[in-house]
């Protein structure tokens, strides 16, 4: 039996978005697919509100709220793929986007059997939910909160940061999110979600006049799966943060230039949250692994034929996919294929376990059932498989942090994520932070600038000597995440420790330049 | 979709109807879009959609400034719009004054299409010589040992704004792409164009690029990670010069904090950056790669004031004969810094002024004694501000150039590059083409751009990516 997902009473899916006429939509276009001889179709409404605010030295500096709405018809037919998306809320239109997608369909068909192709889409078996409603785990909606609070909010943090020395600019930010689904499918499935995140975010920039050189530093505070209470405590000391972001630059102007060489890391979770997104997160999408962003965000080194053999770290390693985590950014009860989420390893003790699936693929490479990750970013997008909440699991009796300092004789701890590049099969990945501080003999020695590490995605991982505590683990993430064709963003979270690797490459990014 | 009462010319009438705020500006936003993608020889996820959105800028006067309140919603009806006109003034009246408030243009300083004609539409049938090509060139690779993937993606979006100030402007724009990638012996190649219509596509040409560049692959030559004089590609020199372009905020350089930057509040501008007659510019007139010609802005941010809404977008020169001239700035950053009013613009060009003596990328290998002959670079990112230093990686196609030949495939590389540094390094230029940026095509699609021979290209890091 599949997991059942739980959502907590207090909350309640928007009425706004239960009085659009999802039933009588979802009917329509279901029965003109039938009617055209699909062997499978699903209708997907969305209502996508998103706000935004940015204030530059706590000024206004521009604010947006829009409002995606709209529905999809996805089909099969001759083992092909259609899809279509419109957004006038009839019957009518709902029976004639269902005939355009059934169009589609017809011409993937026609294409690929001139060109002698004998793919055929099937897509694994799923239980039927029927009437299955899901919300995500948040106290307050920001959307019920006055944008006056909000500005009034960021501008007082704002003024705080640029009343402290050495503090010439501050840009802050506010993205929130609330995302409500209807979907139903040709097999019975019905589900009825709502979800809620946001992403708050203050940078301090230090220019010197005289010199002309210049320094940021960023909060780490990570996007979250909450509500607007995240803003007042809940889940991060922003109070703390603020306290500490001027300290923090002002050793950063300071701060010696980094000696390029190797050296052992400690990674915050706070930076580490990215290197996996990049190396681990997408290399373990299957549909990478089997081609189909080829062209587009590229494979991946983590081949369907490695499945079970590929050592992809050290034996400390353990990975999960994860759809269910409470406050993750990925987290909802039902992908946009109706099946429930569910969480599973990735790697285990060092070694290739698993795969992020939708349904075709899952079928495609008979592995039973999918586990969950077909997500469209909007009602004009066709879902696709995106990431789960892909994390390290932190070691039961690990050290903390300074735990982790304290094996180290010439080494960096890096905090905060910055830049961050990987190839198109996820080997070779470059990432820089937002402060890094220089280990010696165990403690932290101050910061350095201008640093960056690079490696290959099985070499790091194997270097990996030291897995944190459960008291280290933080669940970071982004709103931003990119795959497909059109191009879709995503936002997902990756839970971490802290972790020591050894010897590790780092760069002088002034010397990378040239200079 | 368009009824009577929901024609987007009366949705832009009702909402200014409706207003009550001191001023308002209003967009509406019709999209048609198509799109094919293939992996392995195979159509896979392809479809069609067709959006409605309607924004309205609310804009109300008080003691300490003028506020603005943006809202957008797609698949409004006229029923629904006096909602949105009153959420639009409610978030204006809740908000602070706007830093970038400006009086709001009167009609007549720029024009636009048929303001009461229907929206443009695309569909499906854009493709319908393109998509049979499609078929053949699947039968063709797969008879060759080949796999062939890519995305060909048709837009249509009409935009039509008004204001209370009297203006009514409309504006057209098509966008097509089409990429092309082949997998084969173990090499991988890519090509890319961007179009109109998609009539001026040949797939059958596309493919016998890639034939050759497959062909080149068959000798496999191992380097090491080093400085090399290397070939650029237009597809690659237009991501370099895009992130450029995306970083002349004249407002962040007075505030000391960009590449252009000068100490005190002074900038770059005036500087040589290349000793090469290079121009680097943008004319929304300009044949093949037309766009807007007013500015057309959703929200306030560091790009764009919604108070600029249909402010005319002319003909920039970022970069005239080597000497960095524009920075780009709304008439908000322009009051700050002083400087000219500056829109950017949804095209880039570079070039130099002969181009008829500029070599082809052919004529420049024929004259290469030794270099790396790139295809296109991937998942640029900025390292650091104040040298424009980006690292990005090379991708789906590295060549050794030698006595005048192409002599094989060399292993991808990671690079970090500045692109305003690598402007004082570029020693040979050739013919200026259109081309599709890879990396920001989904965004930026309107380019053209010559092929660029570089001196010491910081390839850091080898990738095993292939």
């Amino acid at each position: 039996m599949p997991p059942t997902p739980s959502a907590p009473p207090a909350r309640a899916v928007d009425p706004l978005f239960l009085a659009l006429p999802l039933r009588p939509l979802a009917d329509a276009a279901l029965d003109r697919a039938r009617q055209l001889g699909v062997s499978h179709a699903d209708f997907r409404l969305e209502r996508v509100r998103s706000a935004s605010w940015r204030l530059r030295d706590a000024r206004p500096a521009g604010s947006s709220d829009s409002l995606q709405l709209g529905f999809a018809v996805r089909v099969v037919l001759d083992g092909a793929w259609g899809f279509a998306a419109g957004v006038d809320l009839t019957p009518q239109a709902a029976a004639q986007v269902a005939e355009q997608a059934v169009a589609v369909a017809r011409l993937s068909a026609q294409i690929s059997r001139a060109a002698g192709g004998a793919d055929v889409v099937e897509l694994a078996e799923e239980p039927v939910h029927r009437d299955a409603t899901w919300i995500s785990a948040y106290e307050i909606n920001p959307f019920e909160v006055p944008d006056a609070e909000k500005t009034a909010l960021l501008a007082d943090w704002s003024s705080r940061l640029l009343a402290a020395d050495g503090v010439s600019h501050v840009t802050a930010s506010l993205l929130t999110v609330q995302e409500n689904k209807f979907y139903a499918d040709t097999a019975g499935t019905v589900t009825t979600q709502q979800r809620i995140r946001l992403h708050p975010s203050l940078e301090a920039v230090s220019v010197d006049e005289r010199t002309g050189s210049f320094e940021s530093m960023r909060t780490v505070a990570p996007p979250v799966g909450r509500g607007w209470e995240y803003l007042h405590g809940t889940g991060w000391d922003w109070q703390d943060e603020l306290a500490r972001i001027p300290e923090y630059l002002a050793e950063k102007v300071q701060a010696p230039s980094v000696e390029a060489g190797r050296y052992d890391l400690v990674i915050d979770p706070t930076n580490l949250w990215l290197t996996i997104h990049e190396s681990i997160g997408h290399a373990t999408e299957l549909d990478r692994a089997l081609g189909y962003e080829a062209a587009y965000a590229g494979t991946s080194f983590a081949t369907f034929d490695k499945l079970g053999t590929l050592e992809y770290g050290s034996a400390l390693m353990h990975v999960t996919g994860d759809r269910t985590a409470e406050h993750g950014l990925s987290t909802i009860g039902y992908d946009d294929e109706g099946v429930a989420t569910q969480s599973w390893d990735l790697v285990k003790d060092g070694v290739l376990t698993g795969y992020q699936l939708d349904r075709r693929m899952a079928r495609l490479k008979g592995l039973g059932r999918s586990n969950g990750c077909a997500f469209a970013d909007s009602p004009a997008h066709v879902p696709v498989q995106r990431m789960a909440n892909v994390s390290l699991q932190p070691v039961a009796d690990g050290p903390d942090t300074e735990g982790l300092f304290a094996g180290v004789q010439n080494g960096l701890y890096i905090v905060g994520d910055r830049s961050w590049s990987i190839d198109m099969q996820r080997y070779n990945f470059q990432f820089t932070g937002q402060r890094a501080y220089a280990i010696r003999n165990g403690q932290l020695a101050g910061q350095v600038k201008d640093f960056a590490y690079q490696a290959t995605t099985t070499d790091f991982w194997g270097s990996m000597a030291a897995v944190g505590g459960p008291q280290t683990y933080l669940l970071g993430g982004a709103f931003n995440c990119g795959k497909a064709q059109p191009g879709q963003v995503a936002a997902v979270s990756h839970g971490c420790p802290s972790a020591l690797f050894q010897q590790v490459n780092v760069l002088n990014t002034q010397q990378e330049a040239g200079r | 979709m368009s009824t009577q009462n929901n024609a987007p010319h009366q949705l832009v009438e009702r909402a200014l109807e409706l207003s009550r705020a001191d001023g308002c500006v209003v967009l509406v936003d019709e999209e048609t879009t198509a799109n094919l993608r293939w992996a392995n020889n195979a159509l896979t996820t392809n479809g069609v959609s067709r959006g409605r959105r309607l924004t309205v800028i609310a804009t109300v006067d008080g003691a300490e400034g003028t506020a603005s309140g943006v809202v957008a919603r797609e698949a409004v009806t006229a029923a629904e719009v006096e909602e949105l006109v009153r959420a639009a003034e409610a978030a204006a009246r809740e908000a602070g004054p706007a830093e970038d408030a400006q009086p709001l243009l009167p009609p007549g300083a720029a024009s636009g299409g048929d303001f009461t004609a229907p929206p443009a539409e695309t569909s499906i049938e854009v493709f319908k010589d393109f998509a049979p090509e499609l078929g053949a060139a699947f039968a063709r690779a797969r008879a060759a040992g080949q796999a062939l993937y890519g995305f060909a993606r048709h837009e249509l979006t009409s935009t039509y704004l008004g204001s209370s100030t009297g203006l009514r402007l409309r504006h057209d724009q098509p966008t097509g792409t089409v990429e092309l990638n082949a997998k084969a012996g173990g090499s991988s190649a890519w090509c890319g164009d961007a179009t109109r219509d998609f009539t001026d596509i040949d797939v059958a040409a596309l493919q016998s690029r890639l034939d050759q560049r497959l062909a080149w692959g068959k000798r496999k030559i191992e380097l090491p990670a080093g400085r090399y004089e290397t070939l650029i590609p237009p597809a690659a020199v237009a991501d370099l010069m895009v992130y450029l372009n995306w970083t002349t905020s004249a407002r962040d350089a007075v505030e000391g904090r960009t590449v252009f930057s000068r100490p005190n509040g002074a900038t770059k501008l005036g500087e040589r950056l290349s000793q090469l007659p290079l121009t680097l510019r943008s004319d929304p007139a300009e044949p093949g790669l037309e766009c807007a010609p007013f500015v057309l802005a959703h929200s306030s941010g560091d790009f764009q004031s919604v108070f600029d809404n249909g402010l005319p977008i002319t003909p920039t020169k970022w970069i005239r004969d080597g000497e960095l001239t524009s920075l780009q700035a709304t008439r908000h950053t322009a009051g700050l810094t002083g400087l000219p009013v500056r829109p950017l613009v949804d095209n880039l060009v570079l070039e130099t002024a002969d181009q008829a003596g500029a070599p082809t990328l052919e004529e420049m290998i024929a004259g290469t004694e030794r270099a790396l002959l790139l295809t296109c670079i991937w998942y640029i990112r900025e390292v650091d501000p104040a040298t424009l230093l980006l690292t990005g990686l090379t991708r789906d196609g590295v060549y050794l150039v030698e006595d005048g030949q192409v002599v094989g495939e060399v292993n991808n590389f990671r690079f970090n590059e500045s692109p305003v540094d690598l402007l004082g390094r570029i020693t040979e230029v050739g013919r200026t083409e259109r081309c599709l940026p890879r990396e920001w095509g989904d965004y930026f699609s309107r380019a053209a751009m010559p092929p660029v021979r570089v001196t010491d290209f910081n390839m850091s890091s080898v990738s095993q990516a292939s």
